[in-house]
């Protein structure tokens, strides 16, 4: 698969401290890299590397084919979870200045603030001080700031603290969008749902160590654990509960459900089917539910962390 | 990508732009001015408080001595009253003092059994006044009495002026030498100040940087030595355009005061200024102005300029740095204290160094030694270049700064590289020392 970042086997170290041992990570074209871990696992480390703003001590990193230099600046976008601007500067000159520094032209970043400054409906704050604006507009602002120079990477820590539910909404499209336009997103989060939501890929790293990484539904399908959700409705509950009890491992289980039914959750051995289970169940009454039960990003993170 | 020019730019916008640095720009020297003039003033009102002073005088002198009536100061001589009389009223009264004349076989004999009583321990100005002015009248007697003419003492009294000339045939004088200190004292201090100033302005915007966690955006962008320098070179721009509108209007304002008010501001002067001063007693103004210009004309003006921006730049380049790399160690203001020791040491060793020693011989060995070190030399060997410093010391004195100076940036830069993304914790020197590895 073609990867616009491959990172080799990355060693950072502050002193005694080993922040990155060893990290080895791919990130493909065009997808929603999630890039996973505890606090203090190292993704502000691995990403600051990959932002240049520190050096690894070992190890490659390689953007778009060739060595990872000073020039693929302007083809990265980073929202850093500590957001911040220049609060005594108008928000127009700043965005100016720090688009600039990305190397375009003012001409070219005029226009294109413009649209992004109509898109997300903040065209009157041009002349506004940044300390005038509310923790959610000056995100807004650093949003625009982060894509404005149409980097072929993004990379977004934590990007929807700060925002309410509808502004998080409009940024979580924009991100989609940015990415239907060919962009590839690095995106680092505590909140499992939009990983859930949005990514494609994974890389979880802890105390310093890449744990896991792929394809989110291989991981998923790695995670699953043979276990099904079943609603039963008979007239011997407790016939039916020992029955199953015997040739099944069995936890009870809670879903919603308009049936009086027996709930619970069925572990099957890997060398059986789930068809097999099913007709088992047809058998002792009426099946009004069966759902496989998919390893969330959660449970996924939680287990993977936990036997580490 | 060369970004500094840019970020240069929108430091020095972002200064001059700020509205207490207009405020303070404009304010500071009226505020000069004003503290000046309250000074002048005060000093007047207490002059000007009158004081009565009592004589009892026994020898009979005090006549002739206290005739002169136009100062503040009135001499009462009391007539037909004893000494312990005199004390009781004159304390009464409250009158400032009590001055006692005994009675004397001959003039000479006064010297010593003058007595001055008062409450409170008199002004030293006073006691100086008095002694001159009895002694000079005593002496005048003195001479009549021994048959002398004053008039022919006084024509035979002869001033003298001693030429100074080097072995290369560089003259100086007096005059010269004054306004050579006074040269030499204003660009050491001017820098000495712009270091304090300025160096603390670029260390407060690196913190507010930090404060406002921008830095992490900025640095994705360009490299942390870019925006170092480009802070210090822009924030100096800043530095120097208030700096000369200061001088512009503490110059205008003074000639509209001087003009308006009649005010004269060479009265709050200076030692420096008082030897020029000294110097220049003797003709009218004309030969007054000629002589000074000659004088100016005659310092190694263009030694003077080049020497003073090279050790001004590379003197404010080093502090700076370092500024800096405290501004990037630390999270707020008041954790910078125990940082400022190192830089705040050698700086004000450098100006009373410089003023001490310099004024005490501008060659000798401490003098000297100081106007190598680079944390002092900026300071000392601008103070010690308008008497005549060998073009090879200066040189290397040169050398060694901006050598140092790089040291520094090297030095800052590495600590400013990890310091702006430490938050929250005050550092400590073993810590930095640390981060000097990294």
């Amino acid at each position: 698969m073609d990867n616009l970042l491959v990172a080799e086997n990355i060693v950072k170290k502050y002193g005694d401290y080993t922040a990155l041992n060893n990290v080895s990570l791919s990130v493909p074209r065009g997808s929603i890299y999630g890039l996973l871990g505890p606090n203090g696992a190292g993704k502000t480390s691995f990403i600051r590397i990959i932002n240049q703003i520190t050096m690894p001590d070992n190890g490659t990193v390689t953007f778009d084919g060739s060595p990872l230099e000073q020039n693929h600046v302007k083809d990265i976008g980073y929202l850093p979870e500590e957001r911040g601007l220049y609060k005594s500067m108008k928000v127009g000159e700043q965005v100016l200045y720090l688009a600039q520094l990305k190397g375009l032209t003012k001409t070219e970043a005029k226009e294109r603030l413009k649209y992004w400054f109509d898109r997300l409906e903040i065209g009157d704050w041009w002349n506004k001080k940044v300390q005038e604006l509310s923790k959610g507009m000056a995100q807004k602002v650093q949003f625009v700031v982060t894509v404005l120079h149409q980097p072929k990477l993004l990379i977004f820590d934590e990007p929807f603290s700060g925002f309410d539910p509808i502004n998080a909404n409009l940024i979580k499209d924009e991100i989609l969008k940015l990415r239907e336009d060919g962009a590839t997103v690095i995106f680092s989060t505590h909140r499992m749902e939009s990983v859930e939501e949005l990514c494609d890929h994974i890389a979880l790293l802890d105390k310093s160590n890449k744990i896991l990484d792929g394809k989110l539904i291989d991981i998923k399908k790695q995670f699953k654990s043979n276990t099904f959700e079943v609603g039963v409705s008979t007239d011997n509950e407790g016939a039916l509960l020992s029955v199953l009890e015997d040739k099944f491992s069995v936890a009870s289980a809670s879903f919603k459900s308009i049936h009086d039914d027996v709930k619970v959750r069925i572990q099957i051995d890997p060398s059986s089917t789930p068809n097999e289970l099913l007709s088992f169940l047809t058998n002792q009454g009426q099946v009004n539910h069966f759902t496989e039960v998919i390893p969330s990003a959660s449970d996924i993170f939680i287990q993977s962390v936990q036997n580490n | 990508m060369n970004h500094l020019p840019l970020i240069t730019k929108r430091e020095y916008l972002n200064k001059v732009k700020n509205k207490s640095f207009i405020i303070m720009t404009f304010v500071s020297p009226l505020i000069m001015i004003g503290l000046g003039l309250l000074i002048g003033f005060l000093t007047n009102i207490n002059k000007n408080k009158e004081r009565i002073i009592d004589i009892v005088d026994e020898s009979g002198f005090a006549k002739e001595i206290f005739s002169d009536t136009t100062s503040s100061t009135k001499y009462r001589i009391l007539n037909n009253i004893d000494l312990a009389q005199a004390r009781i009223d004159v304390e009464e009264q409250e009158h400032y003092g009590l001055l006692y004349i005994p009675k004397v076989d001959s003039v000479s004999q006064l010297g010593e059994s003058v007595k001055f009583f008062s409450k409170d321990t008199p002004s030293l100005t006073l006691i100086a006044d008095l002694e001159s002015k009895i002694s000079k009248r005593l002496t005048d007697i003195n001479y009549k009495n021994k048959g002398f003419d004053i008039e022919k003492i006084r024509e035979a009294r002869i001033r003298i002026d001693i030429n100074q000339e080097s072995y290369t045939g560089e003259k100086s004088s007096k005059l010269s030498g004054g306004l050579k200190l006074a040269f030499g004292m204003a660009s050491g201090y001017l820098l000495f100040m712009f270091i304090i100033i300025y160096g603390n302005m670029i260390m407060r915007s690196i913190i507010e940087e930090k404060t406002s966690r921008v830095i992490e955006v900025i640095i994705s962008s360009v490299k942390p030595m870019q925006l170092m320098l480009g802070k210090i070179f822009g924030t100096s721009l800043a530095g120097v355009t208030q700096f000369v509108i200061w001088v512009l209007l503490l110059t205008i304002l003074s000639v509209v005061l001087s003009s308006v008010f009649g005010v004269n501001m060479s009265e709050m002067q200076s030692p420096q200024q008082e030897m020029v001063q000294e110097a220049m007693k003797n003709g009218d103004m004309q030969e007054k102005i000629s002589l000074v210009l000659n004088e100016i004309h005659n310092l190694p003006l263009v030694n003077l300029i080049v020497m003073f921006l090279l050790f001004f730049i590379g003197g404010f380049l080093l502090y700076s740095s370092l500024y800096a790399a405290i501004g990037a160690a630390v999270d707020n203001e008041t954790d910078t204290q125990q940082f400022m020791m190192p830089i705040m040491v050698p700086l004000i060793l450098a100006v009373y160094v410089g003023g001490f020693t310099v004024l005490e011989d501008p060659h000798g060995m401490v003098a000297q030694v100081f106007s190598f070190i680079p944390f002092t030399s900026p300071v000392v060997m601008l103070m010690r270049i308008p008497f005549g410093v060998p073009m090879w010391q200066q040189i290397v004195s040169v050398v060694l700064l901006f050598a140092t100076f790089i040291g520094t940036v090297w030095f800052a830069a590495k600590i400013y590289r990890v310091g702006i993304l430490m938050y929250g914790k005050k550092p400590s020197y073993k810590e930095i020392y640390k981060w000097l590895k990294y």
